[in-house]
């Protein structure tokens, strides 16, 4: 199941003012975050989201740390074995990045970002979690065997990487494999 | 009995001490008249510190306006008198606030609520970016940074003061230390200030030291909020970076004491303690225009 969520039209319907773009407080990011949620209430055990910052002017550190981090800390997150959760971030420029950058430094998370040429992780990921979530990303469906083959490791090694990765929600485990968010079956063009 | 406190010529965040010394001689509930008769100047941190001193008075203060009539215009075109009037018996001539004052970024504006923020970064934002890049120099990119900071220092007042203070943006020369232009931030209140927010964290265990100097050192060095969320205390470490990046400074005046985050061209003290008590949080941002080899 996939959901597009326009974070500006969440925020007009929070706040009172219908001209507001910008993502400023920490009341108003948490405010938007609730009615994220209760939008993703209704989603099955595996839903991808698509969170979309396109009209969203500005974000400060306070509302980053509200709409982000709390959302990834409450979703993005094994502890959560009834439901998986996974978001995927369209149009975030660097006018929001200095905060997300700094709530995802915070708590130690890492998201997915779409971008023009696709899509690449940021946030706090290490060397191997990121080289293997790359892979991921250019082999599509791939499962340990694979991974390992193409990173010239061992299978265990990649298995490991892997279910790392698939507890921080950067890729989904399917019953063939796993895909990268952000990889096939997402492109919106 | 009546006091006088005497505004000095030149009101900006080191000469508000004058200020708050002489009020700390009078009792709370004492009237008091705030004389700037002989007053020239005063930065938007002058200017809204004045409104929150007329915020800690249970007798209802009066306020002399200026003499000068540059002044007294000037005031009158931030928005000053149009609060104050709420807040003080005004004297003298007051005025009628005109606009069109290019150096006035945003005028002197209350922040009680979160919409506050919302509507004080939406005014800011295009002007912003024209002063930044034409007047001060600055990359167009930092404009974001600077509606981020208005937003953090602003919500200090949302969420932690327990009433509602002033915000004040303007740009000017600040020939005395600098002698390059600047954009500063003022934002006052006369709420609980650092140390009572701090005292109210659960289960908080004080130190020997505990005072509004210490208090300060953790909210704005450490980052420590009174919430045990570890995704608070982000807003001034945020602040402080953000100043840090375009060689800026930020001081945040609480209670009997005041702290600064001085950059080189600047020699304020880091740390002052034993102040006059003013309650509640003062906090001024200055960003100065970008010379060759300075920060991009």
């Amino acid at each position: 199941m996939m959901m597009h969520i326009d974070v500006s039209s969440v925020l007009r319907q929070t706040v009172s003012c219908e001209l507001y773009s910008n993502l400023v407080t920490r009341p108003t990011g948490a405010a938007v975050r609730t009615q994220i949620e209760a939008l993703l209430a209704d989603s099955r055990e595996r839903s991808l989201t698509v969170i979309d910052f396109s009209h969203v002017g500005m974000i400060d550190f306070s509302c980053a740390d509200e709409v982000i981090a709390k959302l990834l800390l409450r979703y993005a997150s094994a502890e959560r074995t009834d439901r998986e959760a996974y978001f995927l971030f369209r149009g975030v420029t660097d006018d929001h990045w200095d905060a997300i950058e700094t709530v995802l430094e915070r708590h130690s998370l890492a998201l997915v970002l779409e971008t023009d040429d696709g899509a690449r992780v940021v946030g706090m990921v290490d060397d191997g979690e990121r080289v293997a979530w790359e892979k991921v990303y250019e082999l599509g469906r791939t499962g340990p065997a694979d991974l390992a083959s193409a990173l010239g490791g061992q299978e265990s090694d990649a298995e490991a990487v892997l279910d790392a990765l698939h507890r921080r929600r950067l890729v989904m485990r399917t019953d063939e494999g796993y895909i990268a968010v952000g990889g096939i079956g997402i492109r919106h063009d | 009995m009546t006091s006088v406190i005497t505004v000095p010529p030149s009101l900006d965040d080191h000469s508000f001490e004058q200020v708050v010394e002489q009020l700390a001689a009078v009792p709370a509930d004492a009237k008091v008249i705030v004389d700037a008769r002989h007053t020239r100047w005063a930065s938007p941190f002058g200017l809204t510190a004045l409104l929150t001193l007329g915020q800690t008075r249970s007798e209802r203060p009066s306020f002399t306006a200026p003499d000068n009539e540059d002044t007294s215009s000037y005031w009158a075109r931030t928005g000053f008198f149009r609060h104050a009037e709420e807040l003080f018996d005004l004297h003298g001539s007051v005025p009628k606030a005109r606009g069109g004052e290019s150096t006035v970024l945003l005028e002197i504006t209350p922040v009680v609520k979160s919409e506050d923020v919302h509507e004080v970064v939406g005014r800011i934002q295009q002007k912003a970016q024209q002063i930044l890049s034409k007047e001060l120099n600055i990359d167009a990119k930092a404009t974001v940074g600077f509606a981020m900071t208005l937003s953090e220092v602003c919500q200090n007042i949302v969420e932690h003061a327990g009433r509602g203070g002033w915000v004040a943006v303007q740009t000017y020369t600040w020939r005395k230390r600098l002698g390059r232009r600047v954009v500063v931030i003022a934002v006052c209140d006369a709420g609980c200030g650092f140390r009572e927010s701090l005292e109210s964290a659960p289960g908080r265990v004080r130190s020997d030291r505990w005072d509004d100097a210490e208090a300060l050192e953790e909210a704005v060095v450490r980052g420590v909020s009174r919430f045990r969320d570890p995704g608070r205390g982000q807003g001034l470490a945020g602040v402080r970076r953000y100043v840090g990046r375009w060689d800026g400074k930020v001081s945040v005046r609480s209670g009997r004491a005041r702290i600064a985050i001085v950059p080189s061209w600047d020699d304020d003290v880091p740390l002052q303690e034993k102040l006059a008590p003013f309650p509640g949080s003062q906090v001024q941002v200055t960003i100065p225009e970008r010379v060759a080899g300075g920060p991009r």
